[in-house]
């Protein structure tokens, strides 16, 4: 039982959830560190979703209908931004009203141009690169080869790297921790807090075009919590890129983990615990304290 | 010799205040400026206008002569102009380094380039002893170090104009003289520097020259050679003022608070409290000197009922309160003015009236089984703010909206309303200005006068040796020292405190 359950298609299972996870987490982590708390990462991923779909159905093309889910998730962060570092907004209300909305207008385009209130219609997948090794296992072997999963791990990397080791992720970090210290060397809050929001939208507008590509369309409500979970995760990272996308890897784990065995004949209310379970146990257990920017949700007031 | 530094008929208002009113103050080059005044005088405004932190509402800036327009830190900063703020500006997470280079960063293939910085920055801290270690977190370096960090930031960004603002409020007198060693240090290598201070002896020792502000305006410019402390502090308040606490020797009477063999692990699992035994009579003030953070918060606060030492006792009148809580302490006969105002004090959303009665809200005088006496809480209040001269003179205010010293003095009114035995001051004229604390020394004073208990905590050494009767030195958690009386040199005191004559004498009794 052991082996059929970690199989390979566990394994593509695990990280067909963990990649859009991933994806959100990281986005969260870049608001955060500049300041400014993205629980709309929920909406972005929904619109992210639905654009990548739309984008897609009318040109053909999965390619084009990354680039409008990516476009689609800058267009719902540029609102969170515009609320919460120009109104100076409370930035948990402007996340809800966003997921609130995004729920709506997803809902009124679909029956628009797909005249149902469910699902749109059928759009292709994103092309696979071939991998040699697999190709007895279709499957596995088509998602392995999914570009988004190679960006991916790249952008995980490289996050890393961006945030810790470059000038801009210096300043980010200085605007999320102080803001007045970094605008008396002269650096600009509102344009790193800017930055650090809008790269949270288009890292989770991807995520959104992952969860469409994978369904091959768009239904309602597709995003599903994963904003949350990916915000989840992002603090039990520490808000460190690598930290984040371990998280996600973990709950990525714990989720198919559940899937897996809802057929074993396992009492399902004891099954569906797992990923919560697994949660607090790390959480309690192996992180330690998570410490939040120090000025993470706070907007910044000039002249006081 | 040329202006530095030409602020030319300045005006600042906020929203209903008017902070720097038609100012014109000019600083030579190569020179160290003093600018005086109470609190809220505007002299912060001021140089955080010259700063580009704020955008006057009229007048001229002038930089080494030239006209300049300064919209922000980075139109100051490449004028040459630094700024080490009040409170410090900077991120705690990060390193020294990242700190210093922040917002002016070398890189090399995308990523931030360090190396350059490091050594640029080692020549510039042994050329002026600003000894720091580059890769600490700053959130893991003491004060004194976090503004060296402040000010080589400013230099690093080649800054020949320099300000200061309060720069030993946080240091202890050790720090302060290496301070001033490295000002003067700066100003051999001709750079101008401003110093915004209220302490007299500080702007006498230092400074060229000093310019007083009062209520938003210049109201003197003089020489330092050419004046004094007395002068300065009677232009700074408008009237003569009493820098001297004046006091009589006095016979205490019988130990009120008395503390055996106090210690206490706080959480972290560190020893804060080692051992400490001390008595206050009736009658005397006994002041404890310390560099913060030697236990001195840790043992206001288990005698205030606020943590639970981890052994030892401490008896009010000969009633043991370890293990009550605060309410129950003050009941035993505590008053406390907490070291933090703002986190402990007051309620800064409530108004004055409702701020004093904290604490004594449960009583029948002020308290009906089911609602407040509000008739006998304002009058309380109105008679509390005319005999501690609060302002505004209006119950109704919320405290928020007060200056430092009349916070304070919001709190003292409270706690000394209580009709205590014992009195426990930590800090009470942090942030203060002069004025308010000659009245709160007086009323500190007033109080020993009239029988009272004093424990006084304080980092300012000044108000230590004024007030008290006798001296205990805090270090390390434990008291290293207690002087029987006041007649003690501040180098000296400033040596236990910083342990180094403790070891001495530990020395010289084992050898």
């Amino acid at each position: 039982m052991i082996s059929q359950i970690f199989s390979l298609a566990f394994l593509a299972q695990t990280i067909r959830i963990t990649v859009p996870y991933s994806l959100a987490s990281l986005g969260g982590v870049y608001s955060e560190r500049g300041g400014v708390v993205n629980i709309a990462l929920e909406g972005i991923i929904l619109n992210g979703a639905f654009c990548a779909t739309v984008g897609t159905y009318y040109t053909g093309s999965p390619l084009f209908g990354v680039v409008c889910g990516i476009a689609g998730g800058l267009l719902t962060a540029l609102i969170h931004a515009v609320v919460t570092i120009h109104v100076k907004a409370d930035q948990i209300i402007s996340g809800i009203a966003i997921n609130l909305f995004a729920v709506g207008i997803t809902k009124f385009v679909l029956e628009i141009l797909f005249h149902s209130s469910s699902n749109s219609d059928r759009i292709p997948g994103l092309p696979h690169i071939h991998l040699g090794f697999i190709e007895n296992q279709p499957d596995v072997a088509r998602l392995l080869g999914n570009p988004l999963v190679l960006a991916t791990i790249l952008i995980v990397v490289a996050s890393q790297f961006i945030i810790f080791k470059t000038r801009f992720g210096l300043r980010l970090r200085a605007v999320g921790e102080n803001p007045e210290a970094a605008d008396t060397v002269g650096i600009s809050v509102v344009l790193y807090r800017y930055l650090g929001v809008l790269i949270s939208g288009a890292l989770a507008g991807l995520a959104g075009a992952w969860l469409a590509f994978d369904q091959h369309s768009f239904t309602d409500g597709m995003s599903a919590g994963r904003g949350y979970i990916a915000l989840a995760a992002m603090i039990v990272g520490k808000w460190n890129p690598m930290g984040a996308a371990a998280a996600c890897l973990l709950f990525g784990f714990a989720e198919s983990l559940q899937i897996q065995l809802q057929g074993a004949g396992m009492p399902t209310q004891f099954i569906q615990m797992i990923p919560y379970v697994a949660t607090i146990i790390v959480l309690a257990g192996f992180i330690g304290k998570a410490v939040a920017p120090g000025a993470d949700g706070v907007p910044y007031e000039k002249e006081k | 010799m040329p202006y530095a530094i030409e602020l030319l008929n300045i005006t600042k208002r906020f929203a209903r205040t008017v902070a720097n009113d038609n100012v014109t103050l000019k600083v030579s080059a190569g020179t160290i400026h003093a600018l005086v005044g109470e609190n809220g005088a505007g002299k912060t405004t001021l140089m955080e206008t010259l700063y580009g932190l704020y955008q006057p509402d009229g007048g001229e800036i002038r930089i080494h002569e030239k006209k300049v327009s300064i919209r922000s830190p980075h139109d100051s900063i490449s004028l040459g102009i630094g700024m080490v703020h009040q409170h410090f500006m900077l991120v705690p997470p990060l390193t020294a380094i990242e700190n210093i280079v922040l917002g002016a960063e070398e890189t090399k293939n995308a990523l931030l380039d360090l190396k350059r910085a490091t050594a640029e920055l080692s020549e510039l801290s042994s050329r002026f002893a600003l000894t720091v270690p580059l890769d600490e977190k700053v959130e893991n370096l003491g004060v004194g170090i976090q503004q060296r960090v402040e000010i080589l930031k400013a230099i690093y960004r080649k800054a020949d104009i320099l300000v200061l603002d309060e720069p030993t409020a946080v240091l202890t007198p050790q720090e302060s003289v290496q301070l001033f060693r490295i000002l003067s240090e700066l100003k051999a290598e001709g750079k101008t520097i401003v110093l915004i201070t209220h302490k007299l002896n500080e702007v006498m020792s230092i400074s060229d020259h000093v310019s007083v502000m009062r209520r938003g305006k210049i109201v003197g410019e003089v020489e330092t050679a050419s004046t004094s402390p007395q002068d300065l502090a009677q232009m700074m308040v408008g009237r003569p003022v009493l820098l001297r606490v004046e006091k009589e020797t006095r016979q205490p009477g019988n130990p009120v608070l008395v503390v055996n063999g106090l210690s206490h692990v706080d959480r972290r699992g560190i020893t804060v409290l080692k051992n400490v035994s001390l008595e206050v009579s009736s009658g005397e003030i006994l002041g404890i000197a310390g560099v913060e953070g030697n236990g001195q918060s840790q043992l206001v606060e288990c005698i205030a009922g606020l943590i639970k030492p981890s052994s030892g006792s401490i008896t009010i009148d000969g009633i043991q309160i370890v293990g009550l809580n605060a309410r129950e302490v003050f009941a035993r006969g505590l008053a406390h003015v907490p070291e933090d105002r703002l986190k402990r004090g007051l309620v800064v959303d409530m108004d004055i009236k409702e701020n004093l009665i904290l604490g004594m809200h449960t009583q029948a005088r002020f308290s009906s089984r089911l609602a407040l006496r509000r008739k006998a809480i304002k009058e309380n209040a109105e008679l509390l703010i005319t005999k501690y001269d609060v302002r505004p003179m209006n119950s109704e205010a919320l405290t928020r909206g007060l200056s430092g010293g009349n916070q304070q003095k919001v709190i003292i009114a409270r706690e000394l309303s209580r009709a205590a035995q014992l009195i426990v001051a930590s800090q009470p004229t942090r942030g203060v200005d002069i004025g308010g604390i000659e009245f709160i020394h007086r009323t500190l004073v007033q109080a020993r006068d009239s029988g009272k208990a004093i424990l006084l905590v304080s980092a300012d050494l000044n108000e230590i040796l004024s007030l008290s009767d006798r001296i205990a030195v805090m270090y390390n958690g434990e008291i290293v020292r207690i002087f029987p009386d006041n007649r003690i040199e501040e180098s000296e005191l400033g040596m236990y405190m910083t342990g180094s004559k403790q070891s001495e004498e530990k020395g010289a009794s084992n050898g």
